[in-house]
């Protein structure tokens, strides 16, 4: 719908948007000082804090390793939330047994946020790292339930009868029909919950861990280090948005049927 | 946005297999018990020491506990209050901001192409990653965790007028432009009314973050609340508080969600949908 004029004309604005704010940046901090730097750094110091998290490391690591670590959780909590939430979903959202069975329990868990069971999961685990991907798991799990759930509601029921008079049932019915259907209304759930994690391990790893862009923060808020707190924000950012990214090319191959 | 089952419920495979009421009620409570038999049952053999895993009962106690019993400082009671006071600042700033910001993003196409980009990359920082700056800039008791609660519910709010002011019917904004209306014209009588029932289902996304950032908030920064609540009773390893504190959590945000939704059905109503 959109002509590729607009798109060129929407990448120049934002590229001249982002060029701008950081000239106001830098007139604001380093040029005037009208904003402290106490509460606000340079883009000078950001640039300095960049360098040495980079290279010395801050926090107990390196960069590249407080990146890998806080993404390997996200991954493991992740992984296993959707292993064991796309399967119930998808028995909830096909047999009514079991979603009248799992549905009471589940809405009696379900307001209750992700983040509200860091504390549970430190009191049963520890603050190592076992407790954050069970949290992250949870953030992750509830999403991809529901959504998989409606993904197969939202399957056309000429499509299920058509295969079940072909004879198609039980586990094939569920890999060749089911399965497909629901694919993208599980994807967006994986979207919604991806996002969750990251929100998630990021409140873990600032109430307590050894490594991580969490950690980072952590630090860098004791310190009062306001430069190394816009390079936590930034690691988290990219970190999620790469994540995305990933899980969006993912989703076009698996569905790669529909017209996007 | 995770409101798309209770929507769909209603959809093609209902017609199938659909189960009378009775038996519905079984399955549910049937459920329920083997839900709770097992929790009691690992506390009654003593799988986990009590100050890990208390049976379902004890946790009932320390819930009516905590509510006559000040903990840290406050009851149960008094905890939510505070909770809820910065739940309520962080949550109106951000409607207060983020429609306006929204309408005005959707009518003016200059401001689209500046404002988007900027928050299309900022809203990848997660809410949580603000609790820093926030504790730098405002300190820990209101502003800190208000500020992060600003952040988490703020993007749903403008998104979704956003989507509501950019897709109202072209015919009605010709309509009022041949009647001679302005841009303020247009904004509070056209845009804003169309997109009411967009901007509603933003407000309960938005109210459901907006919560959720909060808890989060208080885990870190806070010496009051609901969360803090939490964090003292990890902090002397009892199961059970941080437990109670978990249903108060979830009973409030339920009952959030609960009344947004209920405008939600109103204003449906009243347009006749």
């Amino acid at each position: 719908m959109r002509k590729t004029g607009e798109g060129t004309l929407r990448l120049a604005v934002g590229v001249a948007t982002f060029v701008a704010l950081t000239l106001v940046w830098y007139v604001l901090t380093s040029a005037t000082h009208f904003i402290p730097p106490v509460y606000f750094p340079t883009p000078a110091e950001v640039a300095e804090g960049f360098r040495q998290i980079t290279v010395q490391g801050y926090a107990d690591g390196r960069l590249d390793q407080h990146f890998l670590h806080s993404s390997k959780l996200v991954l493991m909590g992740f992984a296993a939330a959707v292993s064991i939430g796309v399967p119930l979903g998808l028995a909830m959202g096909w047999s009514r047994r079991a979603e009248a069975l799992v549905n009471p329990v589940f809405l009696l868990i379900r307001p209750i946020p992700p983040l509200a069971w860091i504390p549970l999961a430190i009191v049963w685990l520890g603050l190592g790292d076992a407790a954050k991907v069970l949290v992250i798991w949870f953030a992750a799990f509830v999403p991809a339930v529901i959504n998989s759930h409606a993904g197969v509601r939202s399957i056309e029921p000429h499509l299920i009868e058509a295969a079940s008079s072909l004879g198609v049932r039980g586990p094939m019915l569920a890999r060749e029909v089911l399965l497909p259907g629901a694919l993208p209304l599980v994807f967006t759930g994986l979207r919604l919950s991806l996002q969750a994690c990251w929100t998630t391990l990021v409140a873990g790893e600032l109430i307590g861990a050894i490594l991580g862009l969490g950690h980072v923060l952590y630090q860098a808020g004791l310190d009062l280090f306001p430069a190394m707190i816009v390079v936590g924000m930034a690691g988290v950012a990219v970190a999620g948005g790469l994540m995305t990214m990933a899980l969006g090319w993912i989703e076009r191959r698996a569905i790669s049927w529909r017209v996007h | 946005m995770d409101r798309a089952p209770r929507d769909l419920v209603a959809g093609p495979l209902s017609a199938r297999g659909r189960l009378g009421r009775p038996e519905l009620l079984l399955l549910g409570v049937a459920g329920l018990v083997v839900f709770f038999g097992v929790w009691s049952l690992a506390a009654a053999v003593g799988a986990a020491p009590e100050q890990f895993l208390p049976p379902p009962w004890k946790v009932a106690e320390e819930f009516a506990r905590l509510t006559r019993e000040p903990f840290v400082g406050y009851t149960l009671q008094q905890h939510l209050l505070s909770s809820f006071t910065r739940f309520g600042m962080g949550f109106l700033l951000a409607v207060a901001i983020g429609v306006p910001l929204g309408l005005a993003l959707g009518w003016f196409r200059w401001l689209d192409l500046i404002v988007s980009p900027l928050f299309d990359a900022l809203r990848f920082v997660a809410p949580i990653a603000w609790v820093p700056f926030a504790a730098l800039w405002f300190g820990t008791g209101i502003g800190g965790p208000v500020l992060v609660i600003f952040t988490g519910a703020f993007p749903p709010c403008v998104i979704n007028t956003y989507r509501g002011a950019r897709y109202v019917d072209n015919h009605l904004v010709e309509a009022a432009r041949t009647l001679g209306a302005g841009h303020w014209q247009i904004i509070t009588e056209v845009l804003l009314p169309a997109s009411v029932p967009s901007i509603v289902a933003g407000l309960r996304v938005s109210a459901g973050l907006a919560w959720q950032s909060l808890v989060g908030a208080e885990l870190i920064v806070a010496s009051s609340g609901i969360g803090y609540l939490l964090v003292k009773g990890q902090a002397s390893i009892s199961t059970s508080i941080v437990m109670s504190g978990m249903i108060a959590i979830g009973l409030v945000g339920f009952a959030i969600d609960g009344l947004l939704q209920r405008l939600e059905a109103r204003i449906h109503r009243r347009r006749g949908r």
